[in-house]
Protein backbone atom coordinates (compact mmCIF):
# COMPACT_ATOMS: atom_id res chain seq x y z
CA UNK A 1 0.00 0.00 0.00
CA UNK A 2 2.74 2.50 0.28
CA UNK A 3 3.77 2.44 -3.43
CA UNK A 4 1.93 5.64 -4.45
CA UNK A 5 4.25 7.69 -1.35
CA UNK A 6 7.38 6.12 -3.83
CA UNK A 7 6.19 7.48 -6.99
CA UNK A 8 5.94 11.02 -5.17
CA UNK A 9 9.88 11.21 -4.90
CA UNK A 10 11.72 12.10 -7.98
CA UNK A 11 14.97 10.62 -8.66
CA UNK A 12 17.75 12.84 -8.02
CA UNK A 13 20.19 11.10 -10.68
CA UNK A 14 19.38 13.80 -13.26
CA UNK A 15 21.91 16.20 -12.17
CA UNK A 16 24.32 15.99 -15.23
CA UNK A 17 27.48 18.12 -14.96
CA UNK A 18 26.84 21.79 -16.64
CA UNK A 19 29.46 20.96 -19.48
CA UNK A 20 27.38 18.30 -20.69
CA UNK A 21 24.20 19.90 -19.98
CA UNK A 22 25.83 22.92 -22.50
CA UNK A 23 26.17 20.49 -25.02
CA UNK A 24 23.51 18.07 -24.40
CA UNK A 25 20.81 20.72 -23.89
CA UNK A 26 19.34 23.51 -25.95
CA UNK A 27 21.79 26.00 -24.78
CA UNK A 28 24.22 25.04 -27.01
CA UNK A 29 22.47 24.87 -30.74
CA UNK A 30 20.39 28.09 -29.93
CA UNK A 31 23.78 29.80 -29.05
CA UNK A 32 25.25 28.83 -32.17
CA UNK A 33 22.31 29.83 -34.40
CA UNK A 34 22.90 33.29 -32.34
CA UNK A 35 26.07 33.85 -33.50
CA UNK A 36 25.21 32.87 -37.61
CA UNK A 37 22.48 35.17 -37.26
CA UNK A 38 24.82 37.79 -36.00
CA UNK A 39 27.16 37.55 -38.64
CA UNK A 40 24.67 37.10 -41.66
CA UNK A 41 23.28 40.19 -40.31
CA UNK A 42 26.39 41.99 -40.05
CA UNK A 43 27.10 40.85 -44.18
CA UNK A 44 23.98 41.98 -45.27
CA UNK A 45 24.53 45.61 -43.71
CA UNK A 46 27.51 45.41 -44.95
CA UNK A 47 25.97 45.05 -48.68
CA UNK A 48 22.88 47.08 -47.63
CA UNK A 49 24.32 50.18 -46.61
CA UNK A 50 27.11 49.92 -49.53
CA UNK A 51 25.14 52.26 -52.08
CA UNK A 52 24.58 54.77 -49.95
CA UNK A 53 28.52 54.91 -48.65
CA UNK A 54 29.60 54.74 -52.16
CA UNK A 55 27.64 57.48 -53.41
CA UNK A 56 28.67 59.42 -50.32
CA UNK A 57 32.82 58.38 -50.99
CA UNK A 58 32.42 59.45 -54.53
CA UNK A 59 30.94 63.14 -53.78
CA UNK A 60 33.69 63.97 -51.28
CA UNK A 61 35.63 62.19 -54.06
CA UNK A 62 37.38 59.95 -51.80
CA UNK A 63 38.47 56.57 -52.36
CA UNK A 64 38.88 54.17 -49.08
CA UNK A 65 40.12 50.81 -49.02
CA UNK A 66 38.39 48.03 -48.51
CA UNK A 67 39.20 47.42 -44.58
CA UNK A 68 37.74 51.47 -44.51
CA UNK A 69 34.88 51.05 -46.26
CA UNK A 70 33.51 48.30 -44.43
CA UNK A 71 34.34 50.22 -41.46
CA UNK A 72 31.87 52.90 -42.78
CA UNK A 73 29.44 51.05 -43.81
CA UNK A 74 28.93 49.83 -39.88
CA UNK A 75 29.40 52.82 -38.44
CA UNK A 76 26.64 55.32 -41.08
CA UNK A 77 24.38 57.52 -38.47
CA UNK A 78 21.20 56.67 -40.18
CA UNK A 79 21.81 53.17 -42.03
CA UNK A 80 19.63 51.10 -44.20
CA UNK A 81 20.61 48.56 -41.91
CA UNK A 82 21.91 49.35 -38.73
CA UNK A 83 24.23 46.76 -37.19
CA UNK A 84 23.74 44.38 -33.70
CA UNK A 85 26.20 46.79 -31.96
CA UNK A 86 24.18 49.80 -33.00
CA UNK A 87 21.60 48.25 -31.89
CA UNK A 88 23.05 47.18 -28.96
CA UNK A 89 24.31 50.30 -27.90
CA UNK A 90 21.39 52.70 -28.02
CA UNK A 91 19.21 50.07 -26.67
CA UNK A 92 21.61 49.92 -23.93
CA UNK A 93 22.31 53.80 -23.68
CA UNK A 94 18.07 54.44 -23.90
CA UNK A 95 17.17 51.87 -21.09
CA UNK A 96 20.12 52.45 -18.35
CA UNK A 97 21.10 55.60 -18.79
CA UNK A 98 18.39 58.05 -19.01
CA UNK A 99 16.01 58.73 -16.50
CA UNK A 100 12.70 56.88 -16.97
CA UNK A 101 10.35 59.26 -16.91
CA UNK A 102 12.47 61.30 -19.88
CA UNK A 103 10.46 60.98 -23.07
CA UNK A 104 13.83 59.36 -25.08
CA UNK A 105 14.42 56.44 -22.08
CA UNK A 106 12.86 53.25 -24.06
CA UNK A 107 11.79 51.92 -20.20
CA UNK A 108 8.90 55.12 -20.21
CA UNK A 109 8.12 54.06 -23.98
CA UNK A 110 7.61 50.00 -22.61
CA UNK A 111 5.82 51.34 -19.81
CA UNK A 112 3.50 53.31 -22.00
CA UNK A 113 2.72 50.11 -23.84
CA UNK A 114 2.76 47.67 -21.42
CA UNK A 115 0.30 49.29 -19.87
CA UNK A 116 -2.48 49.54 -22.42
CA UNK A 117 -1.17 45.84 -23.23
CA UNK A 118 -2.37 44.96 -19.53
CA UNK A 119 -5.18 46.54 -19.87
CA UNK A 120 -6.84 45.49 -22.85
CA UNK A 121 -5.25 42.03 -22.31
CA UNK A 122 -7.60 42.11 -19.01
CA UNK A 123 -10.41 43.08 -21.13
CA UNK A 124 -9.70 40.54 -23.44
CA UNK A 125 -9.45 37.63 -21.35
CA UNK A 126 -12.91 38.69 -19.54
CA UNK A 127 -14.36 38.97 -22.61
CA UNK A 128 -13.09 35.65 -24.21
CA UNK A 129 -14.16 33.58 -21.15
CA UNK A 130 -18.14 35.43 -21.20
CA UNK A 131 -18.09 34.77 -24.55
CA UNK A 132 -17.29 31.32 -24.14
CA UNK A 133 -19.36 30.58 -21.38
CA UNK A 134 -22.45 31.98 -23.37
CA UNK A 135 -21.01 29.70 -26.64
CA UNK A 136 -21.48 26.42 -24.44
CA UNK A 137 -24.33 27.18 -22.44
CA UNK A 138 -26.63 28.17 -25.00
CA UNK A 139 -27.00 26.60 -28.66
CA UNK A 140 -28.20 29.58 -30.33
CA UNK A 141 -25.36 31.87 -29.38
CA UNK A 142 -22.79 28.99 -30.77
CA UNK A 143 -24.77 29.40 -34.25
CA UNK A 144 -24.78 32.58 -34.10
CA UNK A 145 -22.27 34.20 -32.61
CA UNK A 146 -19.03 31.80 -33.91
CA UNK A 147 -19.08 33.54 -37.37
CA UNK A 148 -18.92 36.78 -36.30
CA UNK A 149 -16.04 36.45 -34.24
CA UNK A 150 -14.19 34.42 -36.77
CA UNK A 151 -14.98 36.96 -39.48
CA UNK A 152 -14.02 40.02 -36.64
CA UNK A 153 -10.25 37.99 -37.28
CA UNK A 154 -10.24 38.46 -40.88
CA UNK A 155 -10.40 42.28 -40.52
CA UNK A 156 -7.35 43.95 -40.50
CA UNK A 157 -6.53 45.61 -37.05
CA UNK A 158 -4.67 48.85 -39.06
CA UNK A 159 -8.19 49.55 -40.55
CA UNK A 160 -10.32 49.79 -37.53
CA UNK A 161 -7.47 51.06 -35.15
CA UNK A 162 -7.73 54.67 -36.35
CA UNK A 163 -11.56 54.39 -36.55
CA UNK A 164 -11.62 53.15 -32.82
CA UNK A 165 -9.77 56.04 -31.92
CA UNK A 166 -11.35 58.65 -33.47
CA UNK A 167 -14.84 57.10 -32.01
CA UNK A 168 -14.06 57.43 -28.44
CA UNK A 169 -12.54 60.85 -28.89
CA UNK A 170 -15.61 62.31 -30.68
CA UNK A 171 -17.73 60.96 -27.01
CA UNK A 172 -14.48 62.42 -25.33
CA UNK A 173 -13.05 59.22 -24.22
CA UNK A 174 -9.20 59.52 -25.05
CA UNK A 175 -5.79 58.06 -23.90
CA UNK A 176 -5.43 54.25 -22.43
CA UNK A 177 -8.61 53.16 -23.37
CA UNK A 178 -8.93 53.23 -26.79
CA UNK A 179 -5.57 51.83 -27.30
CA UNK A 180 -6.31 48.98 -24.59
CA UNK A 181 -9.77 48.18 -26.52
CA UNK A 182 -7.87 47.55 -29.67
CA UNK A 183 -5.77 45.23 -27.58
CA UNK A 184 -9.09 43.58 -26.43
CA UNK A 185 -10.22 43.74 -30.34
CA UNK A 186 -6.82 41.18 -30.81
CA UNK A 187 -6.54 39.32 -27.09
CA UNK A 188 -10.39 38.26 -26.54
CA UNK A 189 -10.32 35.73 -29.83
CA UNK A 190 -7.79 33.30 -28.77
CA UNK A 191 -9.66 33.10 -25.20
CA UNK A 192 -13.03 32.72 -26.54
CA UNK A 193 -12.10 29.85 -28.73
CA UNK A 194 -9.48 28.03 -26.31
CA UNK A 195 -12.46 28.38 -23.51
CA UNK A 196 -14.59 27.24 -25.69
CA UNK A 197 -12.93 23.98 -25.81
CA UNK A 198 -12.26 23.76 -22.40
CA UNK A 199 -15.36 24.40 -21.17
CA UNK A 200 -16.32 21.57 -23.42
CA UNK A 201 -13.36 19.27 -22.11
CA UNK A 202 -15.30 17.11 -19.35
CA UNK A 203 -15.19 14.07 -20.49
CA UNK A 204 -19.13 12.28 -20.90
CA UNK A 205 -18.39 9.82 -17.71
CA UNK A 206 -17.57 13.04 -15.57
CA UNK A 207 -20.56 14.48 -17.18
CA UNK A 208 -22.94 11.23 -16.87
CA UNK A 209 -21.40 11.34 -12.74
CA UNK A 210 -22.52 14.54 -11.98
CA UNK A 211 -26.25 13.82 -13.44
CA UNK A 212 -25.97 11.50 -11.40
CA UNK A 213 -25.69 13.34 -8.14
CA UNK A 214 -28.54 15.57 -9.94
CA UNK A 215 -26.03 18.04 -9.70
CA UNK A 216 -27.60 21.40 -11.03
CA UNK A 217 -26.19 22.92 -13.99
CA UNK A 218 -24.43 25.47 -12.11
CA UNK A 219 -22.90 23.04 -9.74
CA UNK A 220 -21.52 20.97 -13.03
CA UNK A 221 -20.21 24.34 -14.26
CA UNK A 222 -18.30 25.38 -11.41
CA UNK A 223 -16.93 22.08 -10.10
CA UNK A 224 -16.56 20.40 -13.00
CA UNK A 225 -16.34 22.27 -16.16
CA UNK A 226 -14.05 25.44 -15.05
CA UNK A 227 -11.87 23.23 -13.13
CA UNK A 228 -11.30 21.18 -16.54
CA UNK A 229 -10.79 24.55 -18.78
CA UNK A 230 -7.89 25.91 -16.73
CA UNK A 231 -5.13 24.58 -18.75
CA UNK A 232 -6.62 25.71 -21.84
CA UNK A 233 -7.33 29.06 -20.73
CA UNK A 234 -3.78 29.55 -19.88
CA UNK A 235 -2.67 28.41 -23.23
CA UNK A 236 -5.02 30.54 -24.83
CA UNK A 237 -3.78 33.27 -22.62
CA UNK A 238 -0.48 32.96 -23.46
CA UNK A 239 -1.37 33.66 -27.36
CA UNK A 240 -3.49 36.15 -26.18
CA UNK A 241 -1.06 38.32 -24.10
CA UNK A 242 1.46 38.46 -27.24
CA UNK A 243 -1.40 39.52 -29.63
CA UNK A 244 -2.57 42.20 -26.78
CA UNK A 245 1.17 43.70 -27.23
CA UNK A 246 0.93 43.92 -31.47
CA UNK A 247 -2.37 45.76 -30.81
CA UNK A 248 -1.13 48.00 -28.27
CA UNK A 249 2.18 48.57 -30.67
CA UNK A 250 -0.43 49.16 -33.81
CA UNK A 251 -2.99 51.20 -31.79
CA UNK A 252 -0.18 53.75 -31.39
CA UNK A 253 0.62 54.24 -34.91
CA UNK A 254 -1.92 56.03 -36.31
CA UNK A 255 -3.36 57.37 -33.71
CA UNK A 256 -0.98 59.94 -33.29
CA UNK A 257 0.43 58.97 -29.52
CA UNK A 258 3.30 60.67 -28.37
CA UNK A 259 4.47 57.68 -26.17
CA UNK A 260 4.91 53.99 -26.26
CA UNK A 261 7.21 51.45 -28.49
CA UNK A 262 4.34 51.98 -31.66
CA UNK A 263 5.15 55.93 -31.64
CA UNK A 264 8.98 55.63 -31.35
CA UNK A 265 8.59 52.94 -34.17
CA UNK A 266 6.82 56.24 -36.21
CA UNK A 267 9.12 58.85 -35.53
CA UNK A 268 11.79 56.63 -36.33
CA UNK A 269 10.11 55.96 -39.30
CA UNK A 270 9.42 59.69 -39.64
CA UNK A 271 13.01 60.77 -39.00
CA UNK A 272 15.24 57.42 -40.71
CA UNK A 273 16.26 56.91 -37.59
CA UNK A 274 16.71 53.29 -38.50
CA UNK A 275 18.84 52.85 -35.17
CA UNK A 276 15.71 54.16 -32.81
CA UNK A 277 13.50 51.52 -34.85
CA UNK A 278 15.73 48.39 -34.27
CA UNK A 279 16.34 49.34 -30.73
CA UNK A 280 12.42 50.16 -29.72
CA UNK A 281 11.68 46.34 -31.74
CA UNK A 282 14.38 45.19 -29.42
CA UNK A 283 12.21 46.45 -26.45
CA UNK A 284 9.04 45.42 -27.60
CA UNK A 285 9.97 41.79 -28.49
CA UNK A 286 11.21 42.24 -24.47
CA UNK A 287 8.34 43.39 -23.64
CA UNK A 288 6.67 40.20 -24.76
CA UNK A 289 8.99 37.56 -24.02
CA UNK A 290 8.73 38.68 -20.36
CA UNK A 291 4.65 38.35 -20.61
CA UNK A 292 4.46 35.58 -22.30
CA UNK A 293 6.79 33.79 -19.68
CA UNK A 294 5.11 35.38 -16.65
CA UNK A 295 1.61 33.95 -18.30
CA UNK A 296 3.67 30.72 -18.90
CA UNK A 297 5.16 30.50 -14.85
CA UNK A 298 1.32 31.41 -13.40
CA UNK A 299 -0.14 28.75 -15.61
CA UNK A 300 2.23 26.06 -13.93
CA UNK A 301 1.95 27.30 -10.52
CA UNK A 302 -1.88 27.47 -10.92
CA UNK A 303 -1.72 23.83 -12.80
CA UNK A 304 0.36 22.41 -9.75
CA UNK A 305 -1.83 23.55 -6.86
CA UNK A 306 -4.47 21.36 -8.98
CA UNK A 307 -2.55 18.91 -8.57
CA UNK A 308 -0.97 18.49 -11.93
CA UNK A 309 1.53 16.35 -12.67
CA UNK A 310 5.39 17.61 -12.75
CA UNK A 311 6.73 17.24 -15.73
CA UNK B 1 -38.75 -17.30 -10.73
CA UNK B 2 -39.23 -16.73 -7.18
CA UNK B 3 -42.00 -15.19 -5.82
CA UNK B 4 -42.12 -11.45 -5.63
CA UNK B 5 -39.79 -9.95 -2.55
CA UNK B 6 -41.42 -7.76 0.20
CA UNK B 7 -39.28 -5.27 -0.05
CA UNK B 8 -38.84 -4.93 -3.79
CA UNK B 9 -35.53 -2.19 -5.12
CA UNK B 10 -35.87 -2.88 -9.00
CA UNK B 11 -39.15 -3.69 -10.76
CA UNK B 12 -38.60 -4.25 -14.50
CA UNK B 13 -41.55 -4.97 -16.77
CA UNK B 14 -41.46 -5.54 -20.71
CA UNK B 15 -38.53 -2.91 -20.31
CA UNK B 16 -37.46 -2.08 -24.12
CA UNK B 17 -35.11 0.75 -25.47
CA UNK B 18 -34.14 1.24 -29.37
CA UNK B 19 -31.63 3.91 -30.11
CA UNK B 20 -32.47 5.78 -33.23
CA UNK B 21 -28.82 5.47 -35.37
CA UNK B 22 -27.97 6.82 -38.68
CA UNK B 23 -27.95 3.38 -39.93
CA UNK B 24 -31.86 2.99 -38.48
CA UNK B 25 -33.17 1.53 -34.99
CA UNK B 26 -31.12 -0.75 -33.10
CA UNK B 27 -32.88 -2.62 -30.58
CA UNK B 28 -30.66 -2.41 -26.92
CA UNK B 29 -33.39 -3.97 -24.89
CA UNK B 30 -36.00 -6.04 -25.60
CA UNK B 31 -39.06 -7.27 -22.73
CA UNK B 32 -36.76 -7.69 -19.78
CA UNK B 33 -38.52 -8.42 -16.82
CA UNK B 34 -36.40 -8.32 -13.99
CA UNK B 35 -37.62 -7.88 -10.37
CA UNK B 36 -34.37 -7.31 -7.70
CA UNK B 37 -34.92 -6.95 -4.02
CA UNK B 38 -33.09 -5.07 -1.17
CA UNK B 39 -29.90 -6.73 -0.05
CA UNK B 40 -29.64 -8.70 -3.43
CA UNK B 41 -26.69 -8.70 -5.59
CA UNK B 42 -27.10 -9.39 -8.82
CA UNK B 43 -24.85 -9.64 -11.44
CA UNK B 44 -25.59 -9.01 -15.49
CA UNK B 45 -22.92 -10.72 -17.82
CA UNK B 46 -23.31 -11.25 -21.81
CA UNK B 47 -21.36 -10.57 -24.78
CA UNK B 48 -20.96 -6.89 -25.82
CA UNK B 49 -23.74 -5.25 -27.00
CA UNK B 50 -26.36 -7.48 -24.86
CA UNK B 51 -27.81 -4.38 -23.35
CA UNK B 52 -26.29 -5.03 -19.78
CA UNK B 53 -24.27 -1.50 -19.18
CA UNK B 54 -27.60 -0.18 -20.89
CA UNK B 55 -30.02 -1.72 -18.59
CA UNK B 56 -27.79 0.08 -15.53
CA UNK B 57 -27.73 3.20 -17.20
CA UNK B 58 -31.94 3.11 -17.18
CA UNK B 59 -31.64 1.89 -13.11
CA UNK B 60 -29.43 4.93 -13.18
CA UNK B 61 -31.71 7.27 -15.47
CA UNK B 62 -28.53 8.11 -18.21
CA UNK B 63 -31.11 6.62 -20.79
CA UNK B 64 -34.65 6.64 -21.26
CA UNK B 65 -36.38 3.54 -22.33
CA UNK B 66 -38.82 3.35 -25.16
CA UNK B 67 -41.06 1.14 -23.87
CA UNK B 68 -42.28 -1.14 -20.67
CA UNK B 69 -42.05 0.13 -17.25
CA UNK B 70 -39.14 0.26 -14.52
CA UNK B 71 -39.19 1.34 -10.85
CA UNK B 72 -36.80 1.88 -8.17
CA UNK B 73 -37.85 1.69 -4.85
CA UNK B 74 -41.38 2.53 -6.39
CA UNK B 75 -40.06 5.61 -7.86
CA UNK B 76 -39.60 5.87 -11.80
CA UNK B 77 -35.57 6.17 -12.63
CA UNK B 78 -35.47 10.65 -12.67
CA UNK B 79 -37.42 10.53 -9.43
CA UNK B 80 -34.89 8.14 -8.02
CA UNK B 81 -31.88 9.94 -9.24
CA UNK B 82 -33.26 13.26 -7.84
CA UNK B 83 -33.66 11.44 -4.34
CA UNK B 84 -30.06 10.62 -5.40
CA UNK B 85 -31.06 6.69 -4.28
CA UNK B 86 -28.18 4.90 -5.85
CA UNK B 87 -24.75 5.70 -6.21
CA UNK B 88 -22.68 4.98 -9.59
CA UNK B 89 -19.26 3.08 -10.37
CA UNK B 90 -18.59 3.47 -13.57
CA UNK B 91 -15.91 1.27 -15.96
CA UNK B 92 -12.92 3.55 -15.18
CA UNK B 93 -12.06 5.57 -11.93
CA UNK B 94 -13.89 8.68 -13.08
CA UNK B 95 -11.81 10.73 -10.36
CA UNK B 96 -11.55 14.63 -11.16
CA UNK B 97 -7.73 14.73 -11.90
CA UNK B 98 -7.78 18.24 -9.73
CA UNK B 99 -9.15 16.97 -6.51
CA UNK B 100 -7.25 14.68 -3.98
CA UNK B 101 -8.75 11.72 -2.91
CA UNK B 102 -10.86 12.94 -0.15
CA UNK B 103 -11.95 15.99 -1.88
CA UNK B 104 -13.25 13.18 -4.91
CA UNK B 105 -15.25 11.69 -2.05
CA UNK B 106 -16.24 14.96 -1.09
CA UNK B 107 -17.97 15.81 -4.52
CA UNK B 108 -21.13 14.43 -3.90
CA UNK B 109 -21.47 15.42 -0.45
CA UNK B 110 -20.73 18.99 -1.56
CA UNK B 111 -23.52 18.69 -4.22
CA UNK B 112 -25.74 17.76 -1.75
CA UNK B 113 -25.14 19.96 0.76
CA UNK B 114 -23.62 17.82 3.34
CA UNK B 115 -22.47 19.74 6.30
CA UNK B 116 -18.58 20.36 6.34
CA UNK B 117 -18.58 18.33 9.53
CA UNK B 118 -20.22 15.74 8.29
CA UNK B 119 -18.34 15.67 5.17
CA UNK B 120 -15.08 14.89 7.28
CA UNK B 121 -16.78 12.25 9.42
CA UNK B 122 -18.14 10.03 5.75
CA UNK B 123 -15.21 10.38 4.21
CA UNK B 124 -12.81 9.06 6.62
CA UNK B 125 -15.63 6.01 7.23
CA UNK B 126 -16.01 5.61 3.78
CA UNK B 127 -12.07 5.44 2.84
CA UNK B 128 -11.37 3.17 6.01
CA UNK B 129 -14.53 1.20 4.29
CA UNK B 130 -12.56 0.47 0.92
CA UNK B 131 -8.86 0.46 2.77
CA UNK B 132 -7.55 3.45 1.71
CA UNK B 133 -7.03 5.42 4.79
CA UNK B 134 -3.80 7.56 4.72
CA UNK B 135 -3.63 8.36 1.03
CA UNK B 136 -6.38 11.60 2.08
CA UNK B 137 -3.74 14.54 0.67
CA UNK B 138 -2.86 12.13 -2.73
CA UNK B 139 -4.22 12.90 -6.36
CA UNK B 140 -5.34 10.54 -8.26
CA UNK B 141 -2.28 10.37 -10.50
CA UNK B 142 -0.37 8.94 -7.35
CA UNK B 143 -2.95 6.05 -6.51
CA UNK B 144 -2.67 2.88 -9.35
CA UNK B 145 -5.42 1.83 -10.89
CA UNK B 146 -6.60 -0.73 -8.09
CA UNK B 147 -6.83 1.81 -5.94
CA UNK B 148 -8.31 4.62 -8.14
CA UNK B 149 -11.18 2.82 -8.52
CA UNK B 150 -11.40 1.94 -4.94
CA UNK B 151 -11.47 5.69 -4.03
CA UNK B 152 -14.55 6.05 -6.64
CA UNK B 153 -16.40 2.78 -4.70
CA UNK B 154 -15.60 5.22 -1.96
CA UNK B 155 -16.86 8.22 -3.83
CA UNK B 156 -20.04 6.51 -4.93
CA UNK B 157 -20.58 4.87 -1.46
CA UNK B 158 -20.13 8.47 0.79
CA UNK B 159 -23.71 9.65 0.54
CA UNK B 160 -25.40 6.61 1.54
CA UNK B 161 -27.47 5.66 -1.03
CA UNK B 162 -29.00 1.87 -0.31
CA UNK B 163 -28.28 1.11 -4.29
CA UNK B 164 -24.86 0.65 -6.17
CA UNK B 165 -24.83 0.45 -9.64
CA UNK B 166 -21.64 -0.76 -11.44
CA UNK B 167 -20.49 -0.34 -14.40
CA UNK B 168 -17.54 -3.14 -14.58
CA UNK B 169 -15.57 -1.61 -12.45
CA UNK B 170 -12.75 -4.12 -12.35
CA UNK B 171 -12.45 -5.03 -16.45
CA UNK B 172 -9.69 -2.98 -16.76
CA UNK B 173 -7.60 -3.94 -14.06
CA UNK B 174 -5.21 -7.01 -13.71
CA UNK B 175 -6.36 -10.72 -12.42
CA UNK B 176 -4.59 -10.35 -9.27
CA UNK B 177 -6.18 -6.83 -7.76
CA UNK B 178 -9.32 -7.75 -9.30
CA UNK B 179 -9.70 -10.87 -7.09
CA UNK B 180 -8.50 -8.65 -4.10
CA UNK B 181 -11.36 -5.94 -4.95
CA UNK B 182 -14.12 -8.69 -5.51
CA UNK B 183 -12.72 -10.09 -2.16
CA UNK B 184 -13.11 -6.83 -0.66
CA UNK B 185 -16.40 -6.00 -2.46
CA UNK B 186 -17.97 -9.10 -0.92
CA UNK B 187 -17.14 -7.80 2.09
CA UNK B 188 -18.56 -4.41 1.76
CA UNK B 189 -21.80 -5.52 0.73
CA UNK B 190 -21.68 -7.98 4.14
CA UNK B 191 -21.09 -4.64 5.94
CA UNK B 192 -23.04 -2.20 4.62
CA UNK B 193 -25.94 -4.39 3.49
CA UNK B 194 -26.29 -2.50 0.10
CA UNK B 195 -28.24 -3.19 -3.00
CA UNK B 196 -25.46 -3.76 -5.99
CA UNK B 197 -26.21 -3.99 -9.50
CA UNK B 198 -23.05 -5.71 -11.19
CA UNK B 199 -22.05 -5.67 -14.60
CA UNK B 200 -19.51 -7.86 -15.79
CA UNK B 201 -18.28 -10.05 -18.81
CA UNK B 202 -16.47 -12.61 -16.23
CA UNK B 203 -17.69 -15.87 -15.40
CA UNK B 204 -15.89 -16.50 -12.67
CA UNK B 205 -16.70 -12.69 -11.18
CA UNK B 206 -20.20 -13.01 -11.39
CA UNK B 207 -19.97 -16.65 -9.89
CA UNK B 208 -17.92 -15.67 -7.04
CA UNK B 209 -19.72 -12.42 -5.98
CA UNK B 210 -23.63 -12.95 -6.78
CA UNK B 211 -27.06 -13.95 -5.49
CA UNK B 212 -28.26 -13.94 -8.73
CA UNK B 213 -27.01 -13.86 -11.91
CA UNK B 214 -28.73 -12.31 -15.03
CA UNK B 215 -27.37 -13.94 -18.39
CA UNK B 216 -28.29 -11.68 -21.20
CA UNK B 217 -27.72 -11.84 -25.07
CA UNK B 218 -27.67 -9.79 -27.71
CA UNK B 219 -29.24 -8.62 -30.97
CA UNK B 220 -32.25 -7.84 -29.18
CA UNK B 221 -30.52 -7.68 -26.05
CA UNK B 222 -32.79 -9.57 -23.73
CA UNK B 223 -32.75 -11.54 -20.80
CA UNK B 224 -32.20 -15.55 -21.84
CA UNK B 225 -31.68 -17.02 -17.93
CA UNK B 226 -31.83 -15.60 -14.19
CA UNK B 227 -29.54 -18.23 -12.33
CA UNK B 228 -29.96 -18.20 -8.53
CA UNK B 229 -26.49 -19.04 -6.33
CA UNK B 230 -26.49 -21.74 -3.71
CA UNK B 231 -23.16 -21.06 -2.71
CA UNK B 232 -23.30 -19.43 0.87
CA UNK B 233 -22.81 -15.52 1.97
CA UNK B 234 -19.35 -16.95 3.65
CA UNK B 235 -16.88 -16.95 0.34
CA UNK B 236 -13.28 -17.64 0.45
CA UNK B 237 -11.57 -17.18 -3.00
CA UNK B 238 -10.96 -20.76 -3.02
CA UNK B 239 -14.72 -21.35 -3.27
CA UNK B 240 -13.84 -21.08 -6.75
CA UNK B 241 -12.29 -24.49 -6.97
CA UNK B 242 -15.80 -26.17 -5.30
CA UNK B 243 -17.95 -28.16 -7.72
CA UNK B 244 -20.67 -26.43 -6.58
CA UNK B 245 -18.95 -23.50 -7.89
CA UNK B 246 -18.32 -25.04 -11.39
CA UNK B 247 -21.51 -26.30 -11.91
CA UNK B 248 -22.77 -22.63 -11.58
CA UNK B 249 -20.22 -21.22 -14.10
CA UNK B 250 -20.79 -24.15 -16.09
CA UNK B 251 -24.85 -22.88 -16.07
CA UNK B 252 -23.90 -19.73 -17.21
CA UNK B 253 -21.71 -20.87 -20.10
CA UNK B 254 -24.02 -22.82 -21.27
CA UNK B 255 -26.84 -19.97 -21.37
CA UNK B 256 -24.09 -17.24 -22.86
CA UNK B 257 -23.32 -20.11 -25.64
CA UNK B 258 -27.38 -20.59 -26.29
CA UNK B 259 -27.95 -16.70 -26.66
CA UNK B 260 -25.06 -16.73 -28.74
CA UNK B 261 -25.13 -16.82 -32.86
CA UNK B 262 -22.47 -16.67 -34.67
CA UNK B 263 -23.25 -14.71 -37.67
Amino acid sequence: MTMASNTLAQSPAKQAGIFSRIVSGSVFPVLSILAALVVLWYVFAVVMNAPFQRDLDRRAGEAPGFVEFVGKTLTQPKPVLPTPYQVASNFFENTFMRKITSNRSLVYHAWVTLSSTLLGFAFGTVLGILIAVGIVHFVALDRSLMPWIIASQTIPILAIAPMVVVVFAAVGITGLVPKALISTYLSFFPVAVGMVKGLRSPEIMHLDLMHTYNASPSQTFWKLRVPASVPYLFASMKVAVAASLVGAIVAELPTGAVAGIGAKLLAGSYYSQTIEIWSALVAGSIVAVLLVTLVGVAGRIVERSMGGRPA
Amino acid sequence: MQPAHSNTVIEASKLGLTFQTNDGPVRALSDVDLTIGKGEFVSFIGPSGCGKTTFLRVIADLERPTSGTISINGMTPQQAREARAYGYVFQAAALFPWRTIENNVALPLEIMGVSRAEQKARIKRTLDLVNLSGFEKKFPWQLSGGMQQRASIARALAFDADLLLMDEPFGALDEIVRDHLNEQLLKLWDQTNKTICFVTHSIPEAVYLSTRIVVMSPRPGRVTDVIESTLPKERPLDIRETPEFLAIAARVRDGLRAGHSYD
